[in-house]
């Protein structure tokens, strides 16, 4: 008798385990029209269909398609729309790991200051007119030498035996305040032209992929999500609280240490090409979280598709709001993260 | 055997362990009672590895606690603290699946899975197997705690104060299960509880703290006296023992006496007074 309700639970456990995957499927192929959609959506409208055909060409299935089309998709538009998905599913994949490591669903990257950091790093190398390197070398350099060091702060913090987590998040918000001041500052004694570059970079923007670009961000991210997939259990332990995931055999300093420079390498090299990207890393992996729970083996894949979708989406977003021109997807992200975010306090609430 | 050897625990100028000694055999329960702030929790993160000791040794089988061995150390530990709120989107079966939590792979096996579910079976929570965490009570939490803390397979159960918002039922249903386990695995157990009843009835051995200093350990038909609960909870009790010799400690209020004089005195004062209050 006992047995068979054992039997029973374990099959309703795969039960559970198969709705998260189709879950995950389900927004993956939502991600993929997206996708499609993204690279559509230009100054000259592509159908549809055609750059599903472009697409499938690329991958090696040959279709007939239009070469005009052909090149327009693989060389212009194909770069900025997996840059999308890239970053967006970085940075929610960032916030994800950011808020089971504080424990707070408030915590992402960006309101930890390594945005705000990145920033700064990027204006000051604009206002040292790039140290006489070339700018598209130098301005990522500079974010991303800020950003980490900002997460060395952190670091520091996390490694002192009796700093909590709460701690964590208020230094994390100091540093926020902090390198915006500094920001200001460099910007305050900029000439208007550089305050304006300054400015635009602030804004982030996936013009500046390229294939190169694109190659430096997706190594980073698939080392880094191998790191993150490895110690998937561990977070999810840690989401019990740490004094509970130290009583199961967690190494919290270790953990927190390796998840810190895992998330801090992915932010900083994400922000450093694209600039600052606010929202994704806060509102993804709480949608997430609403979906498939908090074992991570699930959270985690599906906090970067969430992130990649939003992205993406925003991408298609800031092309069509003023036809023609391309609007900054900073501020898109910002004005469709904004309601999500009431949703979900009020969501809450209830 | 778990051996500890005058160990001093200072923490921000408080004495929380003081000069303290004793050696706890496996197969038994031993309870560790004493008013609050008296250093029960802090002796149990003490042994776990979790909290600098500023002198002292703690030794099991043949090793020492060592700050550099800290991970291989905790291995032999279960451990389940006082803090039982579960605020996470997880299913009861996860949160007990995560106590064996270096035997768990990407896909889960089946054999893992039953394991879990059969800890749950064992303390009459089978039910709950696929119900969300954050839905239950604090009493099912902390019994799905302590499902958690048995799939560890320690050699040392610690566990601080494990019925706390137990009802009756569980309370014995946890003890009972304890104390089985215990002898049948050969543990050491190691629980922090606060009613002396409970104590009384399950420890083999009890440990009586009070500001920091072990003052009595022993069997509890041996120690638990009058003298010894008002020593240590300045409280006066009745004990009684029952056939097989096991205390029973009835507490006495400290003021009824002195109340029952005054009603029995002045009855008419007493309700004139309660009257004017009333307007």
């Amino acid at each position: 008798m006992q047995s068979a309700l054992i039997s029973d639970a374990v099959s309703s456990q795969r039960r559970s385990e198969k709705r998260r995957w189709s879950v995950i499927s389900i927004l993956l192929i939502i991600l993929v029209f997206s996708f499609i959609l993204d690279v559509a959506t230009g100054p000259s409208l592509l159908n549809v269909k055609d750059v599903a055909n472009a697409l499938l060409n690329l991958i090696g299935f040959p279709v007939e398609v239009d070469p005009t089309t052909q090149v327009i998709v693989s060389s212009l538009r194909l770069p900025i729309a997996i840059m999308a998905v890239v970053v967006g599913g970085v940075l929610g994949v960032g916030g994800a790991e950011m808020q089971t490591l504080l424990n707070n669903s408030m915590a992402s990257p960006y309101t930890l200051g390594m945005a705000a950091a990145a920033g700064f790093g990027a204006a000051l190398m604009l206002y040292f007119d790039s140290l006489g390197l070339n700018t598209n070398i130098a301005v990522p350099l500079g974010a991303f030498v800020c950003c980490m060091l900002a997460a060395a702060f952190l670091f520091a913090l996390a490694t002192m035996r009796h700093i909590s987590s709460g701690q964590l998040i208020l230094a994390g918000i100091a540093l926020l305040f902090l390198f915006q001041s500094l920001l200001s500052l460099v910007q305050f004694v900029s000439s208007p032209e550089l305050s304006q570059q300054i400015l635009f970079w602030l804004f982030g923007s996936l013009s500046k992929a390229s294939w190169s670009n694109l190659s430096i961000i997706i190594s980073v991210t698939v080392v880094c999500m191998f790191f993150l997939i490895r110690d998937a259990w561990k977070l999810t332990a840690l989401r019990l609280g740490e004094e509970r995931a130290k009583s199961l055999g967690v190494n919290i300093t270790r953990l927190r240490l390796r998840t810190l420079l895992i998330v801090a390498v992915m932010t900083a090299t994400v922000t450093s090409f694209v600039g600052i990207i606010g929202f994704v890393g806060i509102v993804a992996p709480n949608i997430a979280k609403i979906l498939v729970g908090e074992d991570q083996r699930f959270f985690l894949p599906l906090s970067f598709i969430i992130g990649a979708f939003l992205l993406s989406s925003a991408s298609v977003l800031s092309k069509v709001i003023v036809p023609g021109a391309l609007f900054p997807i900073g501020i898109v992200t910002a004005i469709i993260g904004v309601p999500f975010f009431f949703w979900l306090i009020l969501g809450k609430r209830r | 055997m778990l051996q500890v050897n005058n160990l001093n625990v200072v923490i921000d100028d408080l004495v929380l362990a003081k000069d303290m000694s004793f050696a706890l055999e496996s197969g038994k329960v031993n309870v560790i009672i004493g008013p609050n702030g008296t250093g029960k929790s802090t002796l149990l993160k003490t042994l776990f590895g979790d909290i600098h000791t500023k002198s002292g040794e703690i030794t099991f089988a043949n090793e020492t606690l060592q700050r550099k061995q800290l991970s291989r150390w905790r291995k032999q530990f279960g451990y389940m603290p006082q803090d039982i709120r579960l605020d996470v989107e997880l299913s009861v079966l996860e949160v007990v699946l995560l106590g064996q939590l270096n035997a768990l792979g990407f896909r889960l096996d089946d054999s893992v899975i039953k394991e879990a579910l059969s800890a749950l079976d064992k303390i009459g929570l089978l039910h709950l197997a696929n119900r969300p965490v954050n839905k239950l009570s604090g009493g099912q939490c902390q019994m799905i705690l302590f499902a958690q803390a048995l799939m560890r397979k320690p050699q040392i159960l610690m566990l601080d104060e494990p019925v706390s918002a137990l009802d009756l039922h569980f309370q014995h249903v946890l003890l009972d299960h304890l104390d089985a386990q215990t002898k049948e695995q050969g543990w050491i157990t190691i629980m922090v509880l606060h009613d002396l009843n409970l104590a009384a009835q399950y420890a083999d051995n009890l440990l009586v703290l009070k500001d920091g200093k072990l003052i009595a350990t022993g069997h509890p038909n041996n120690i638990l006296t009058p003298s010894l609960v008002k020593n240590v909870y300045n409280v006066e009790a009745d004990i009684t023992k029952d056939a097989a010799g096991i205390p029973f400690v009835r507490t006495i209020r400290n003021n009824r006496a002195a109340t029952s004089i005054i009603e029995n005195k002045e009855p008419k004062e007493q309700a004139i007074k309660v009257a004017e209050g009333a307007f």
